[in-house]
């Protein structure tokens, strides 16, 4: 009978343990940090919508607060897409002939609402709640990014568990005053820049300061979320 | 379980043992002891597909898991999430705010006496019926049918469209017709008009009748429903000589005696009677003071049976004999002795000894199927007791304008035969499936040239008229309804007509000739007429707002009882039949809801089914097993349906249950069991005698979950009375030593860490002795955590989906056992034995000691399910959730996941409801208070006998009650530390009676 291993059968053996030990590690690997891609988060992809409305021009260039459209953000779970009543509350008076402004006109003439893409999107398992998050001390700004800064809108963080958890774990870091949490750019160590009359402090003394006065508890356990 | 067990079990045969009179058992097989039963006690699922038990195949198991792993991987972290849009409003309403519940004021529409809710709409779509508070008949809590409302507004199966002869039609079309019908019908003052309605609790339909009488003077209004008031009408009339509805007050009563009345039984108008009874039997702080005492007789177990100290098996036909008997005892004219040798004189002796003693806090109620005598008697019991005034108040009917119902439909058949009916209009009801098999009421309706019929479902009455007309559900529409004591409520609706069904009120208004005014104008235009003109804005908004009008009970009316000197009836020959309608689908009005097929009936378990109920005894006799099915002639006419042998059913009797056999139901209710009205005569609606009974050779499956989820009860003698899961004390025995078992120290090791204990400790308490096993809380949790409906099949591989069960024990002699009920929901376990097997920690512990289910996260495994003694974790086997019907997402809550297959899920005391607590007590910078947390299964349960609460705070509702003596926890010999905890059960029988 003919053998069935050929001698070069020591080498492939040697190789394949080595082989299946980097495929694993890679196929790990690459699991592991899929989410953490871009294109699977969209991170940083700015989406377009129908209307091109621009944060950066509403918020940087005219002062309009977050809540002034967001209107339930410190109500209810949902911050809230305004009804075109609200854009039209300004634009029946100003830009009210702009062609880009159309869509909107239409949609207050016929009562069919507008559609926007969504740019934040939790998956539906995750109860997220925005009112607690801003009654607690936590600012638009340290999930949303420089909404100022962006003509149409883009995400800057992954919304991922991971991410969630850095904060939940570590609130004194992120914490602000609760009268700052629509601030954009807000900087514990210029407080003036952004008219607040607190002193100069550093986070890392602010935040733990922050986080007693405002009963801030560390609630990581699952039921907190996910239901 | 222990070797002892086993062989405890194994000695026990058909022979009564010593073990078997105190031994609680689930059903006939286990009392028995029967062959396989131990088997089947260790299986989690007892009709596991087959495969799972092969012996171990490696290389399969490898295969298995080494797939499901690569896919659990592939689908956690390589999906991108799909587009979505967000839609604002173009024009925002008021009040409106996405995330944010709104609660609006109702009531639901029932012929014995309506109920008032509150129910929770997200974004305008009702989720989720709670009870109005404020509503005497309410009082907070509600029934199964308020529950299951909402999956019966999103049924899918619903009527649509108009139709004429079966094609769709418009409202337009249907106008020109019923106008010119109307105008032919002036010349003869209408005539040849009748209108067919169930029974009326609105006082605004009432009057619009009014206005067509008046208009068409020779036109006739006729009552029909199966489920009528005819006995207790007919019996009033006895007693009283006048038509008045008695309002028993069960908080009032010391001892009550109950001839066949399901009081206690889920129906909107029981469930103050619930709350009123179970306040008297919840002894606190060891002491047992104010604690009645109920005596029960009845054909077959029910509710109300369980729930008696004393319960009676007696067929339903013989109560008469045993009322009379018990009049007779306690001096009533028209009572006659019983036979000295009757089964009863023993129960009916020391029933009258005890009544006679507690002269003005005696109540003895009689129930709707009972003949007309009884209840006669039994008001004139209370009478001779002088309860009137302090038990039971005598008022007018929740009905309005009631007529004999039986009589009503007899002559519009009769007149429908005669050609006399040249236009026909049933408003809602199914008369052609339910109406008495003699009176043909079918091939009546065939002769009337016009008929109309307003129905939410395509029924059986409606293949058979020219217009059907599709109603709206009563979520959907305005309208008043009084309750059982005449308060009025508002019926508001809670979201525009899904399909642009019309109301009653539309449509009479049609007839009256006023098409054009709506349900609304016309129910205002009434309640302006009650309330008068004075501030009547102000005065309405406030009624819409509370749901109901003020003030508005009936008053008492004064009663003087009359010679009663109608002759007792002939004793029954033969083999008796008894009609009784569901527990949960009525009398087939909810035949179609998923909710109520699939729910195990209170005291049988049984889903998805109806069945032929026969007593043990009637069964050996007849040589019929359970199962088998049967043939039973009545009348000469036929039907077969299956036998189901009943611990605690009356011999020579058979029970057939209503509203089953649905031919146009839907979906879900088509060919489900046999319709049992094929055989049920004007005559014999409740029950008749002479039927015969015959083995057809053949079998049927019947999906009962008695079996399922068994802890382990089979335990040895020395520890049975220390561990069983119900445990049960007399009130002479509680006097003695309330704690009724006594504590033994053990102890309370663990191996792993004392967990960190967050803000709050919840917990919960159930009391054994106030619930009443009727069945709301399940229904309520359904609705409430959106569980999926699974289907017969898996029902009978033990695959149900409630999170919260109601186990039912029986106790003693399969003839008239004891029986006992306990809710199990999760016992959210301090040392949970589900958390610490699961490999990806899917379960994991709260800090405040909720055992949480990461539904993302679960892999399925089951290793939890398999792990857990109480047996309440519940597995998606398959895609049971609906995703793919448009109507029913609008009724599921928002505020919980929608479970997908391969995912294992249970009770969590509904986090969410704790979550929005905690948020609002949160942004109010306080602590959450003590009862602003109510789960579904505690705000609904008519007995208030769930609290639930911190357990941390001395001063909590749900502490003060783990502090009574006769706490307990379920299993605690397996140190799981139960945050669940029940109260036993304390029974009150009478002395002479126990010996």
């Amino acid at each position: 009978m003919a053998q069935i291993f050929t001698p070069s059968t020591n080498t492939l053996s040697k190789v394949s343990i080595v082989a299946v030990a980097v495929i694993a590690g890679t196929g790990a690997f690459a699991l592991t940090t899929a989410n953490r891609w871009p294109w699977i988060n969209n991170v940083a992809v700015a989406v377009e919508q129908d209307v091109p409305f621009s944060h950066k021009h509403h918020v940087n260039g005219l002062g309009i607060d977050c809540r002034f459209c967001h209107t339930s953000v410190e109500e209810t779970a949902f911050a809230g897409i305004p009804p075109v009543k609200t854009c039209m509350g300004c634009h029946s008076v100003v830009w009210k002939d702009a062609p880009m402004l159309e869509p909107l006109r239409e949609s207050y003439r016929t009562d069919i609402p507008l559609q926007w893409t969504r740019v934040h999107d939790l998956p539906d398992f995750v109860y997220f709640n925005h009112s607690i998050h801003l009654k607690k001390g936590i600012g638009c700004e340290s999930c949303h990014g420089r909404v100022d800064q962006m003509p149409l809108m883009w995400k800057v963080n992954s919304l991922n568990m991971e991410w969630c958890l850095a904060c939940h774990r570590n609130p004194q870091d992120f914490v602000r005053p609760r009268e700052q949490v629509t601030t954009m750019g807000w900087d514990p160590m210029q407080p003036e820049k952004s008219g607040s009359s607190l002193p100069p402090t550093p986070q890392a003394e602010l935040g733990p300061k922050l986080v007693q006065e405002y009963k801030i508890q560390s609630l990581t356990n699952c039921s907190t979320c996910h239901r | 379980m222990s070797q002892q067990a086993h062989d405890s079990t194994a000695q026990s045969g058909a022979v009564t043992t010593d073990l078997q009179k105190t031994k609680m058992w689930r059903s006939l097989a286990e009392y028995h002891g029967q062959a396989g039963f131990q088997e089947q006690l260790l299986r989690e699922h007892p009709q596991q597909t087959q495969k799972v038990f092969d012996p171990p195949q490696r290389r399969d198991f490898l295969k298995l898991m080494g797939a499901s792993l690569a896919l659990a991987g592939v689908s956690a972290s390589c999906t991108k999430q799909p587009k979505e849009k967000l839609v604002p409003w173009a024009k925002n309403p008021e009040q409106l705010l996405p995330g944010k519940a709104l609660f609006f004021a109702t009531s639901m529409p029932w012929s014995s006496g309506s109920i008032g809710l509150l129910v929770e709409s997200h974004m305008g779509r009702p989720t989720k019926c709670e009870g109005n508070a404020d509503h005497p008949a309410s009082l907070g809590a509600t029934d199964v049918w308020s529950q299951a409302a909402v999956l019966g507004l999103y049924d899918p199966d619903r009527s649509q469209t108009l139709t004429y002869r079966g094609r769709a039609s418009t409202w337009g079309a249907f106008l020109d017709a019923m106008k010119a019908a109307m105008t032919e019908q002036v010349g003869k003052q209408g005539a040849g008009v009748r209108i067919l309605s169930q029974a009326s609790v609105s006082p605004t339909l009432e009057a619009q009748f009014q206005d067509l009488l008046a208009k068409y003077p020779k036109a006739a209004w006729h009552q029909w429903q199966p489920h009528n008031r005819d006995n207790a009408r007919a019996g009033a009339q006895l007693a009283f000589g006048k038509d008045v509805a008695a309002l028993p007050r069960f908080d009032k009563a010391e001892v009550v005696v109950s001839l066949e009345s399901d009081f206690l039984s889920s129906a909107p108008a029981n469930v103050r009677a619930i709350r009123d009874f179970s306040s008297r039997r919840k002894p606190r702080g060891g002491k047992a003071e104010h604690v009645n005492r109920l005596y029960v007789a009845e054909g077959r177990p029910t509710c109300t049976g369980a729930a008696a100290d004393h319960r009676l098996t007696l067929r339903p036909s013989e109560i008469e004999s045993a009322v009379r008997a018990l009049a007779h005892k306690l001096g009533v004219e028209g009572g006659t002795p019983g036979l000295a040798g009757a089964s009863f004189m023993r129960w009916v002796e020391a029933a009258a000894k005890d009544l006679a003693a507690h002269k003005g806090s005696a109540l003895v109620v009689a129930g709707e199927s009972q003949p007309p005598a009884v209840h006669a008697l039994a008001h004139l019991i209370n009478e001779k007791l002088e309860s009137i005034g302090s038990c039971v108040q005598y008022v007018a009917p929740a009905e309005l304008s009631g007529s004999d119902n039986t009589q009503s439909l007899r002559t519009l058949c009769s007149e429908m035969k005669a050609g006399k009916v040249d236009l026909l209009v049933m408003l809602g009801g199914n008369p052609a499936y339910d109406a008495p098999v003699d009176l043909d009421f079918a091939v009546g309706l065939a002769k009337v040239p016009l008929r109309v019929h307003l129905s939410l479902y395509q029924d059986e009455t409606s293949q058979l008229v020219d217009w059907h007309v599709n109603e709206a559900h009563f979520l959907e529409a305005w309208s008043d309804a009084r309750g059982a004591d005449g308060t009025l409520g508002i019926v508001q609706p809670l979201i525009a007509p899904l399909y642009g069904g019309k109301s009653a009120h539309e449509l009479l208004a049609v007839l009256n000739d006023k098409p054009g005014v709506s349900a609304y104008d016309t129910l205002r235009e009434n309640t302006k007429k009650r309330i008068g003109e004075a501030d009547f804005e102000r005065k309405w908004r406030r009624i819409v707002h509370d749901g109901l009008v003020p003030g508005s009970a009936s008053e008492a009316l004064a009663v003087t009882g009359q010679k009663f000197s109608q002759a007792p009836a002939a004793a029954p020959a033969g083999l008796e039949i008894v009609f009784r309608h569901d527990p949960l689908i009525h009398d087939g009005r909810f035949a179609n809801n998923g909710w109520l097929l699939e729910q195990p009936r209170p005291m049988t378990m049984l889903t998805w089914d109806n069945i032929v109920q026969l007593s043990p005894a009637t069964a050996a006799k007849n040589g019929i097993e359970t199962g088998d099915v049967v043939e039973i002639a009545f009348e000469g006419r036929k039907l077969s349906g299956p036998a189901f042998i009943t611990p605690g059913h009356a011999d020579e009797s058979l029970t057939l249950t209503l509203g089953f056999g649905r031919r146009n139901a839907g979906r879900m209710g088509n060919g489900v069991g046999y319709d049992a009205y094929a055989l049920r005569t004007s005559a014999a609606q409740h029950m008749g005698s002479g039927a015969t009974l015959s083995r057809t050779g053949e079998s049927y499956e019947l999906a009962t979950t008695q079996e399922h989820d068994k802890m382990d009860t089979n335990l040895p003698e020395n520890l049975r009375e220390e561990m069983s899961p119900v445990r049960v004390g007399t009130l002479d025995r509680f006097r003695e030593n309330p704690h009724l078992v006594e504590k033994k120290e053990r102890e309370d090791t663990t191996l792993y860490p004392e967990r960190a204990h967050g803000e709050y400790a919840w917990g919960m308490v159930i009391d054994l002795n106030a619930c009443t096993a009727c069945g709301a809380c399940v229904t309520a949790c359904s609705a409430e955590n959106n569980i999926p409906v699974v289907g017969k099949s898996e029902i009978l591989r033990g695959r149900e989906m409630h999170w919260l069960r109601i186990d039912r024990y029986f106790q003693g002699d399969p003839k008239n056992p004891k029986i006992y009920t306990q809710p199990i929901p999760c016992m959210q376990c301090e040392n949970a034995p589900c958390e610490t097997v699961c490999p990806v920690a899917a379960t994991t512990h709260s800090p405040e000691g909720l055992n949480d289910m990461v539904y993302n996260r679960c892999i399925g495994t089951r290793y939890c399910a398999n792990n857990c003694p109480y047996k309440v974790r519940r597995f998606n086997f398959f895609l049971y959730s609906d995703y793919d019907s448009e109507s029913l997402k609008m009724g599921r809550n928002p505020d919980v996941t929608v479970r997908s297959r391969g995912v294992m899920e249970k009770c969590t005391y509904c986090v969410q409801r704790i979550n929005r607590a905690r948020l609002t007590a949160k942004k109010e910078d306080r602590k959450i208070r003590d009862g602003e947390i109510r789960t579904a299964c505690q705000a609904v349960c008519p007995a208030d006998a769930i609290a639930f609460g911190d357990i941390r705070d001395p001063q909590s509702a749900v502490s003060k009650l783990k502090a009574e003596p006769q706490n307990y926890a379920l299993l605690e010999e397996l140190n799981t530390r139960p945050r669940t905890t029940y109260l036993a059960r304390i029974t009150n029988p009478n002395r002479e009676l126990e010996t």
